[in-house]
């Protein structure tokens, strides 16, 4: 419902959202900054903005210093590769608990959810010596799976919400319509929810492509995506801020460029069903 | 051929038997209507048919053969939902010819099947629409379409006409009735709309809490009630049924005259003050309130000059006087 609001108002709560907007942005914008800093400048205290040391060096050091494709390319495969997996698994299960819940639906998708609040560390070792067995200790398929399964509860989460906004009846038809379950998925109820699913792979691109804990144990050189890369900048000599800046400013900047162009989608996707 | 047998069909779902036992034969070509009030079962009866939900105990036959345990899609049957259940993301042509491409038909005898469709129901501009662009009365055209387009043994409606407006209903009704006298397909229609039945059905099965209180045509319904729920349920307005003395005195516990088979006399053998007036031009509908206490209701012509608080006398026509035992069916 509209809602009137004065001038006065607006302004008041455009300026508060700004305010926020930039406390939660601002160490980014420090990072940004830092890193076209010297690292005299960079550790300079107090911290230095109008009068600091500008320069590039630090991208063409960390660029020449390190393999970025290699690790771009990495973090690209395991997030999209995780993702599309997770989807794949995702949407029968949500299809099930949405449309055909038995009388533990919902205990199982607490269940699900509660798995999300246990410390990683936890399994950290068990996981490791699994992997090993395995032979999967720094490969992408190994990661693929790993960041897979951390987030299948939010994928199925997210997928179920979408899919109890979709009307039974319209899936129904298309069972009377001569559909089996596999066309039925795939005909009707896909495209129907097509917003929800984009929303839930971008967000969870976001969160592969973040996911720092288990890239790292997981991995070491030949399957390390970008957040390995950022962590391999910090070195025993000691901490080198503006090179550290400058590689972080690199492994995030694709996944913000990303959020940045699908920000709507991001939005509609998870508002969805808030409103009618 | 779309001939369907119940055999002892029941469904309950966990401890609530809601269909405790149905036998019932729908012929082939016939326009069945299953009426009754809202929770009585038909949905979930037509839903058994379908195959949306499964039996608990019972045998469905359709043309002869069992088909309980078969899925919706290998029964033959098609089925217009109340929601019209479009798919919001294909135009109407795909919405269409959607059971058409799943039953495999090469894409020019879809466009033949889809084209003919639109033209029965007056669809061909709107072929690329998409359903958010249609009224509700081009929805439901369009479920029907896709509804046609399968040529099924018998086409299933769970109550199609509830989401349209009046005016809109009571064309829509006209022309799924005409769309049935073209096809000579078995139709069965759910409504708790007791006129959609009387004006639509060649053969009414009225439920209640999952029984089914009696089977007939519409007229047989009207004039041979097997009981007080359905000559309560038949007819509009209601039939006045009245109990005492006056039921007692036709040796029965209750009886039952409709509205138009009371007369306004001189001096008849009821008497009450008349209190609310319902004038619709043709008719007028007396509420009155007779010196026994109970309410009934009469329709007399629509100029007659009476009004709140006369006085008036009525009287039932002996060969229209409904009569019903203690157990609520009726006697003989």
């Amino acid at each position: 419902m509209a809602r009137a609001t004065s001038p006065r108002r607006k302004t008041l709560t455009t300026i508060a959202a700004w305010s926020v907007a930039l406390i939660i942005f601002f160490p980014v914008l420090w990072m940004i900054l830092t890193s076209f800093k010297t690292e005299a400048s960079a550790v300079a205290s107090p911290p230095e903005l109008l009068g600091a040391d500008w320069t590039l060096e630090n991208y063409a050091d960390v660029w020449s210093r390190s393999d970025y494709p290699r690790f771009f390319w990495n973090s690209v495969v395991i997030s999209l590769g995780s993702t599309l997996l997770g989807l794949a698994i995702a949407i029968p299960a949500a299809w099930a608990m949405a449309f055909v819940p038995g009388r533990r639906t919902k205990d199982l998708l607490m269940w699900m959810l509660s798995t999300k609040m246990m410390p990683a560390v936890a399994v950290m070792i068990p996981l490791y010596l699994l992997f090993l067995q395995l032979g999967l200790i720094d490969t992408r398929i190994g990661l693929v799976l790993a960041l897979m399964l951390m987030n299948l509860p939010i994928i199925v989460w997210m997928l179920y919400t979408y899919f109890k906004e979709i009307p039974g009846e319209i899936l129904e038809a298309a069972r009377m319509d001569g559909a089996g379950l596999i066309k039925e998925i795939l005909y009707v109820l896909t495209p129907i929810a097509l917003p929800g699913i984009a929303s839930t792979l971008l967000l969870n691109v976001i969160l592969a492509w973040n996911e720092a804990f288990w890239t790292i144990v997981l991995t070491t050189t030949k399957a390390a995506p970008l957040s390995a890369f950022i962590a391999s900048f910090s070195a025993p000599q000691g901490l080198f801020y503006a090179k550290l800046s400058a590689a972080s400013t690199m492994a995030i900047a694709p996944i913000l460029i990303l959020g940045w162009f699908s920000q709507k989608q991001l939005v509609r996707g998870l508002t969805f069903g808030a409103v009618k | 051929m779309g001939k369907i047998t119940l055999k002892h069909v029941n469904k309950s779902f966990g401890e609530v038997a809601v269909i405790p036992d149905i036998n019932l034969t729908i012929e082939d070509g016939e326009f069945v209507v299953f009426v009754g009030p809202s929770g009585c079962g038909k949905s979930t009866l037509l839903r058994l048919i379908a195959g949306l939900e499964d039996v608990t105990a019972g045998q469905i036959d359709i043309d002869g053969l069992d088909a309980t345990y078969l899925p919706p899609a290998k029964r033959g049957l098609a089925m217009v939902f109340q929601s019209y259940a479009l798919y919001p993301h294909m135009t109407v042509r795909k919405n269409i010819a959607f059971p058409l491409k799943m039953a495999g038909l090469s894409e020019e005898e879809q466009e033949k099947k889809v084209q003919n469709a639109a033209r029965i129901l007056n669809l061909t501009n709107y072929l690329d629409r998409r359903p958010g662009q249609l009224s509700g009365g081009q929805r439901q055209r369009v479920a029907i379409g896709r509804a046609i387009v399968r040529e099924p043994a018998a086409f299933l409606f769970d109550e199609p006409l509830s989401n349209l407006d009046a005016a809109l209903r009571v064309s829509m009704r006209q022309e799924i009735t005409e769309l049935h006298q073209t096809l000579k397909t078995t139709m069965i229609y759910v409504t708790h709309d007791q006129v959609e039945a009387m004006t639509m059905a060649d053969k009414i099965v009225v439920l209640n809490a999952g029984n089914i209180e009696q089977v007939g045509s519409p007229l047989e319904l009207y004039h041979r009630p097997a009981n007080l729920f359905v000559a309560g349920f038949i007819g509009s307005p209601k039939m006045n049924l009245v109990q005492g003395a006056v039921a007692a005195a036709q040796g029965a516990d209750t009886i039952g005259v409709r509205p138009e088979h009371l007369d306004i006399v001189e001096s008849g053998s009821w008497h009450g003050v008349v209190g609310l007036t319902e004038h619709l031009g043709s008719d007028t509908f007396l509420k009155v309130v007779l010196d026994t206490g109970d309410t009934i209701t009469v329709r007399a012509d629509g100029e007659v000059g009476l009004r709140h608080g006369d006085r008036i006398s009525l009287a039932p026509r002996p060969d229209r006087i409904h009569r019903f035992g203690a157990d609520g069916k009726a006697l003989a």
